[in-house]
């Protein structure tokens, strides 16, 4: 079991709040990814719960237990560090069993686990290695074993793959989601990477500044991000946002004028805003199309195309200087400079306040 | 106009003259102190200096006689290493804390601690010399290992601090969360990782200790007089005997040059040994 409570968490370092207050819940069996920018405070975040870091104010429960101020050594939580932080003066086996051998299990049982470890991460025959004798990611597997050995209550990972070359991050990133399938166990992980967080997490946690902008499975957070940031911070290439104003609010639909100078009509309740307000639209890549000229909604000019076999996509700009992007299906070359029209899909954008908070919801929310 | 390759040769050839030159001067004085030794009394005086003699030990005869070579150099190496240990028991705690839990005011500790080794020790002579004898440690080894472990414990914790510093803390943290104890800590992670440094400390602080002179001279008489105060019984009394004073002198240098050369090559394979294995 581990059922993780965070309540009002505080951080700061010399009199810097750096956590402004988190509150979360961690479910048994959970993968929960903390996102967000460099130095938004996740590592921080995840050394509180490991007990690395002293609490300033609030409450870290585990299993019903208040945990903030227990030692680190009685928390039972692993942790894989970015730089895997392996004893360099211990062999790869010294090192699975260090844990073990702390809390005094018996020989055989030390060794069995330690095979099993092994075994599942292919460390066999590297056991009688020390770490300096190991590529990259060899060791961040002994750092991964070193934490399966101990069946902890929770895994803590924080950057595991950032050190790895892009074909290795994959091969690993798989392994990670196979391993919490086959452990069933609860892992915390932290990454700046949204591919990862988009493909491992259960439950993906957006952080900016210190506090939590929005908790959700990962397509919920993709297709309902509950405001600017997280629309801006999930998903590649970057959805589009252009500024406009409320013309008219129904109860089921709302006219938009845009600053660039194109009409919408969107299919969202925008109750509780007043004509006149300004507003943010929001728009992703795969929600506009190139459509030929005449029938489309806005003129645009193409900037440069980033054409990758697969998809295009064609950054473009609005009469306002805003900048979209569109994803084409296939291959497709507008010259620099060209006018293109595009079309929106209308049910597919997201419309934000003043404030950056989504106003109101997509009707449809098939991708 | 020389080649690259040549060139480099050449660089390297000034490099070694220039390396050998400066060991040559180095090494002079000890060379000069053992062959006088070696000379008699008349040989030794004699200018120009000779370099051609017959070599004589009357002067290590002498120095045996006269006095107990071996309870001095028992003493010696009692003080030196019960104040070395005792030295690094309380600096490997404080570089500990310094190094790893580090506050604002870590660096200026470290820096009123460095000073302290500024103040000349005659200054104290006086305040120290008298709390020795209000405690009954006069010509005490006691005395001697206390002093000299305070004296060289600012150098000691600032360079294990610097060793300690050249450790990531996310091992410690890993073992933290692994379940060890402060204790755990740095006895089985700690400790090992930095063996190394810490050897070449030990030798430091060992070799501080054996070749202090100014404290021992002031503070023993006898009972507790290690080899700097056997030396020192040379210089004075009857005028001055330069080969006795370099026998003597031999005498007293040769077990610390000894150790420090034998633990030297232990030094380079506990330096290198984590590395390649
Ligand atoms: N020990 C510390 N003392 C003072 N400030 C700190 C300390 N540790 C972290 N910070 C500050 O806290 C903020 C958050 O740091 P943190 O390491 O949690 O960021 P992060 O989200 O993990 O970023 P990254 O993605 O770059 O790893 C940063 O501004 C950092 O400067
Ligand atoms: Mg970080």
């Amino acid at each position: 079991m581990a059922d993780l409570k965070i309540r009002n968490l505080q951080k700061g370092f010399d009199g810097t709040a750096i956590i402004k207050g988190v509150d979360l819940d961690i479910r048994d069996r959970e993968f929960v990814v903390f996102v967000g920018p460099s130095g938004c405070g996740k590592s921080t975040l995840l050394r509180l719960i490991a007990g690395l870091e002293e609490v300033s104010s609030g409450h870290i429960e585990l299993d019903g237990q208040d945990i903030t101020d227990m030692a680190p050594a009685r928390r039972d939580l692993a942790m894989v560090f970015q730089t895997y932080a392996l004893y360099p003066h211990m062999t790869v086996r010294k090192n699975l069993s260090f844990a073990l051998d702390l809390a005094r299990v018996g020989k055989q049982e030390i060794e069995a686990k330690v095979a099993n470890a092994a075994r599942i991460l292919q460390l066999d025959a590297l056991l009688e290695r020390k770490p300096k004798q190991l590529s990259g990611g060899q060791r961040q597997r002994v750092a991964i074993g070193r934490a399966i050995v101990r069946n902890p209550k929770i895994f803590l990972f924080d950057e595991p793959l950032s050190n790895l070359d892009a074909a290795l991050r994959v091969q690993t990133r798989l392994e990670l989601a196979r391993l919490h399938k086959d452990l069933q166990a609860t892992m915390i992980y932290v990454t700046h990477d949204q591919v990862e967080a988009m493909t491992l997490a259960d439950k993906v946690v957006v952080l900016n500044g210190g506090r939590v902008e929005q908790v959700g499975s990962p397509l919920e957070l993709y297709h309902h991000p509950a405001n600017l940031f997280v629309a801006g911070f999930l998903g590649t290439p970057k959805m589009g946002f252009l500024r406009g104003t409320l013309n008219r609010v129904e109860a089921d639909n709302c006219d938009v004028q845009l600053e660039c100078g194109t009409h919408l009509t969107l299919p969202l309740s925008a109750a509780g805003l007043s004509v006149g307000s300004t507003v943010t639209l929001g728009v992703r890549p795969e929600h506009l199309n190139v459509v030929s000229t005449g029938n489309g909604r806005m003129q645009v000019t193409a900037d440069v195309s980033e054409r990758l076999g697969s998809d295009t996509f064609c950054h473009v700009s609005c009469a306002s200087g805003e900048m979209l992007t569109v994803r084409v299906r296939g291959d497709f070359a507008p010259r620099y400079g060209d006018t293109l029209t595009l079309d929106f899909d209308t049910a597919h954008c997201h419309l934000f306040d003043a404030d950056g908070q989504a106003v109101a919801k997509p009707l449809q929310q098939a991708a | 106009m020389l080649t690259l390759k040549q060139s480099r040769r050449l660089q390297s050839l000034i490099i070694g003259a220039l390396a050998w030159a400066i060991a040559a001067v180095i090494f002079f004085p000890i060379f000069w102190m053992v062959l006088t030794s070696l000379k008699t009394e008349i040989d030794a005086f004699a200018t120009p200096p000779q370099f051609i003699f017959t070599p004589t030990l009357e002067n290590y005869l002498h120095i045996n006689e006269r006095s107990d070579y071996f309870a001095f150099a028992w003493n010696s190496v009692l003080i030196s290493v019960s104040a070395t240990l005792l030295c690094m028991c309380l600096a490997v705690p404080a570089a500990y804390s310094m190094a790893f839990f580090e506050t604002r005011h870590t660096k200026r500790t470290l820096l009123w601690m460095l000073s302290t080794k500024m103040l000349p020790p005659v200054g104290v002579l006086v305040p120290i010399y008298l709390l020795a004898k209000q405690f009954g440690l006069l010509d005490s080894r006691l005395a001697l290992i206390i002093i000299y472990t305070l004296i060289n414990l600012p150098i000691i914790v600032w360079m294990v601090y610097t060793y300690f510093k050249d450790i990531p803390v996310d091992i410690l943290e890993a073992a933290r969360l692994d379940g060890a104890t402060t204790w755990q800590e740095i006895v089985r992670v700690l400790l090992p990782i930095a063996r190394g440094g810490l050897a070449s400390t030990m030798l430091l602080s060992l070799i501080l200790c054996w070749n202090e002179a100014f404290w021992s001279l002031n503070l023993t008489s006898s009972a507790a007089a290690p080899l700097t105060a056997l030396v020192a019984s040379y210089s004075s009394p009857e005028g001055l005997f330069w080969a006795k004073l370099s026998a003597v002198s031999t005498l007293a240098c040769a077990p610390i040059l000894i150790f420090g050369w034998i633990s030297q090559k232990q030094l380079v394979r506990g330096l290198s040994f984590g590395a390649v294995k």
